[in-house]
């Protein structure tokens, strides 16, 4: 029996059975779907933390006082030193490494925002020009702390607060009172609502020393540097460490953490959970290979009669075996590909009713799903078709 | 052309030993037409079976063609049915979910034979038993004459040299059985050679050579003068 004639004729079959069929390529579809669908979710989700992540910034570095990491040396603690505080001195000698674009000294706080008889509590951030650059932050109207003019009494509120203190009139321009200091509004942030659990839309911001006069610090809380390209960003580690090492007497005594590592380890975690999600769904694949192997089992049962007279006009045993086989990939094949299609669709009706998540399913998974559809098919067919061409031929025959 | 040497089949039904054929000695020339009758566990259908290469004897040899059958891989088994051996049946063995003319085409399709030539053989079978009008109905469509009709026009598709034809009609009445017989031996009278079993001595009595069986062993074996 020709491959063709082998195909053509378990086809047949396949569509003869329709209901039969129908069911099982359901139950293989379903599977699939699965599949393509928890994997577009994970996907998705890792996706749109990467989106998070790329939307505070760029090519970042976060430099941050003190040791994260634990060292054999007790030294600083027997002569009870403290890790050295940053300075505004250190985020302008980070300023002029080759491999820094631009850098934003960071500091954050509290205090009560007053102004046209209103009165709120608000975080404050003290920073310079370059923070919205490197935040990847807008400004809806005005303008932000000119270059370095730092020392100007300009404020730039939040797209929340400058809607609550001015409602109706123009906010730039406007006189506020920020803790005892008085600010003239130079502009106001776009809305962008929150971003990795802080938001922007809440804060106001101030140039750095007046930030430091006010909570009577010198230290800083953060210096935010954006390295001039993707490449450069660990040389750029290296040359701020090395830099604040030799300005604080030798000591290592900072933090610089990338983006990039924080992305891999999101991305690391997100991956993984995606993997187990689609092993999950895969599980339901395998129930539906069980599903296709009882079936099977049942139709030699059933046409057990017909497989005796196969074998009384010359069908070989293979030629049975290959029957039910190709029976079996028929229906794993169209499962395989509905449950593709289906679970395209469902991506797509996540995309639609969540537009922020990119929900698409990996090529991986897709491929996977229909690959474990057809080898669980096919495998579960394997006994079935061997158990109908094993039978003997003169009790099929007499079985009716 | 048939030559059966000392054949035997036992049967174990529980922990009952049954001969169902004991020391067979038969030949059977080529064109012959013979019949097998016998009363029901007489071993008639298994001889049959033997001969049609569904059963395998015990021991004994089974020559066909001058060819030894009997230790034959089950491939070369099966293209020896397949191409030198029809089988008719009592309950037709028709594929339900097949038409007419795709039942009588599964010959054809086991042997690989190309779909134009198919086309063409299938035409030419479905004249010849007047089918055409029933080509494309399922055999649920068809009454049992024109069923035993479409299994003799699958058995011969293949052009074989022997038919075996086992109660080819138990389930037909008796003006549709004759009609059947009449059929089969056209066939006889072409050259083939042609084996029905039957119980019924009457239809028995129409074959040249008659052969009774029981319990096993063969009783007589007559053959008609006149044929």
């Amino acid at each position: 029996m020709t491959l063709a004639d082998t195909l053509q004729t378990s086809f047949k079959t396949v569509v003869s059975y329709r209901v039969r069929s129908l069911l099982i390529i359901l139950a293989m579809a379903l599977g699939v779907a699965a599949v393509v669908v928890l994997t577009a979710l994970g996907d998705g989700a890792r996706q749109y933390v990467i989106n998070q992540f790329s939307s505070i910034g760029t090519n970042l570095l976060v430099v941050l006082p003190g040791r994260a990491e634990t060292s054999g040396s007790f030294l600083g603690a027997v002569l009870g030193q403290t890790p050295r505080d940053l300075t505004l001195k250190d985020a302008q000698l980070l300023g002029r490494l080759p491999q820094v674009r631009r850098y934003a000294p960071l500091n954050v706080g509290a205090a009560e925002l007053s102004g046209a008889n209103r009165l709120r509590e608000v975080t404050v951030l003290g920073s310079n020009a370059d923070l919205i650059p490197i935040r990847h932050m807008k400004l809806a109207q005005g303008g932000f702390l000119a270059h370095g003019t730092e020392r100007n009494a300009q404020i730039v509120l939040g797209a929340k607060i400058a809607n609550e203190f001015f409602p109706r009139s123009q906010a730039i321009g406007q006189r506020v009172r920020l803790g005892d200091s008085r600010f003239i509004v130079s502009g106001v942030l776009a809305a962008q609502g929150e971003s990795m659990g802080f938001n922007t839309d809440e804060i106001v911001i101030i140039p750095i020393d007046y930030a430091q006069a006010m909570f009577n610090t010198t230290s800083l809380f953060r210096i935010l540097i954006e390295a001039k390209s993707h490449n450069v960003i660990e040389p750029a580690k290296q040359a701020i460490l090395a830099a604040l090492k030799q300005s604080h007497d030798g000591e290592e005594d900072i933090t610089v953490i990338t983006q990039d590592v924080i992305l891999s380890t999101f991305d690391r975690i997100l991956h993984t959970m995606t993997l187990a999600v689609a092993g999950i769904a895969a599980i339901s694949l395998i129930v539906a290979g069980i599903l296709v192997m009882n079936v099977m089992l049942v139709a030699v049962n059933q046409r057990t009669a017909e497989i005796g007279l196969l074998k009384a006009i010359g069908a070989t045993s293979r030629d049975i075996r290959r029957l039910f086989f190709a029976e079996a990939v028929w229906l794993s094949f169209a499962g395989a590909i509905l449950g593709f299609l289906l679970g395209q669709s469902g991506s797509l009706m996540l995309r639609l009713a969540y537009p922020q998540l990119p929900a698409w399913a990996p090529a991986w998974a897709s491929i996977a799903g229909i690959l474990v559809a057809l080898i669980t098919g096919v495998l579960a067919c394997l006994w079935p078709a061997s158990q109908a061409a094993r039978l003997d031929a003169v009790k099929a025959l007499s079985k009716r | 052309m048939i030559h059966l040497s000392a054949i035997t089949r036992t049967f174990h039904m529980g922990d009952q030993v049954v001969h169902a054929l004991s020391d067979i000695n038969l030949h059977i020339a080529s064109g012959e037409y013979v019949s097998i009758m016998g009363p029901s566990g007489s071993g008639k259908s298994t001889l049959l079976n033997i001969i049609g290469l569904l059963d395998r004897p015990d021991s004994g040899r089974y020559e066909l063609d001058d060819r030894l059958i009997t230790d034959l891989p089950e491939t070369e088994q099966a293209q020896i049915r397949r191409e030198k051996i029809g089988f008719v049946f009592q309950s037709f063995h028709l594929i339900p979910r097949l038409t007419a003319a795709e039942n009588i085409e599964l010959p054809l399709v086991l042997s690989g034979i190309p779909p134009e030539q198919r086309q063409i053989r299938v035409n030419e079978a479905l004249q010849a038993f007047e089918l055409k009008q029933r080509a494309s109905h399922r055999p649920a469509e068809l009454s049992g004459g024109q069923r035993q009709r479409v299994a003799i026009a699958r058995a011969t598709i293949m052009r074989p040299s022997v038919i075996l034809a086992d109660e080819p009609t138990g389930n037909l009445d008796h003006q549709i059985g004759a009609e059947v017989m009449a059929l089969l031996e056209n066939l006889h009278h072409g050259g083939t050679t042609l084996i029905v079993v039957t119980h019924d001595r009457e239809l028995g009595a129409r074959a040249h050579r008659q052969i009774a069986m029981r319990d096993g062993k063969i009783l007589t074996d007559q053959t008609d003068d006149a044929g």
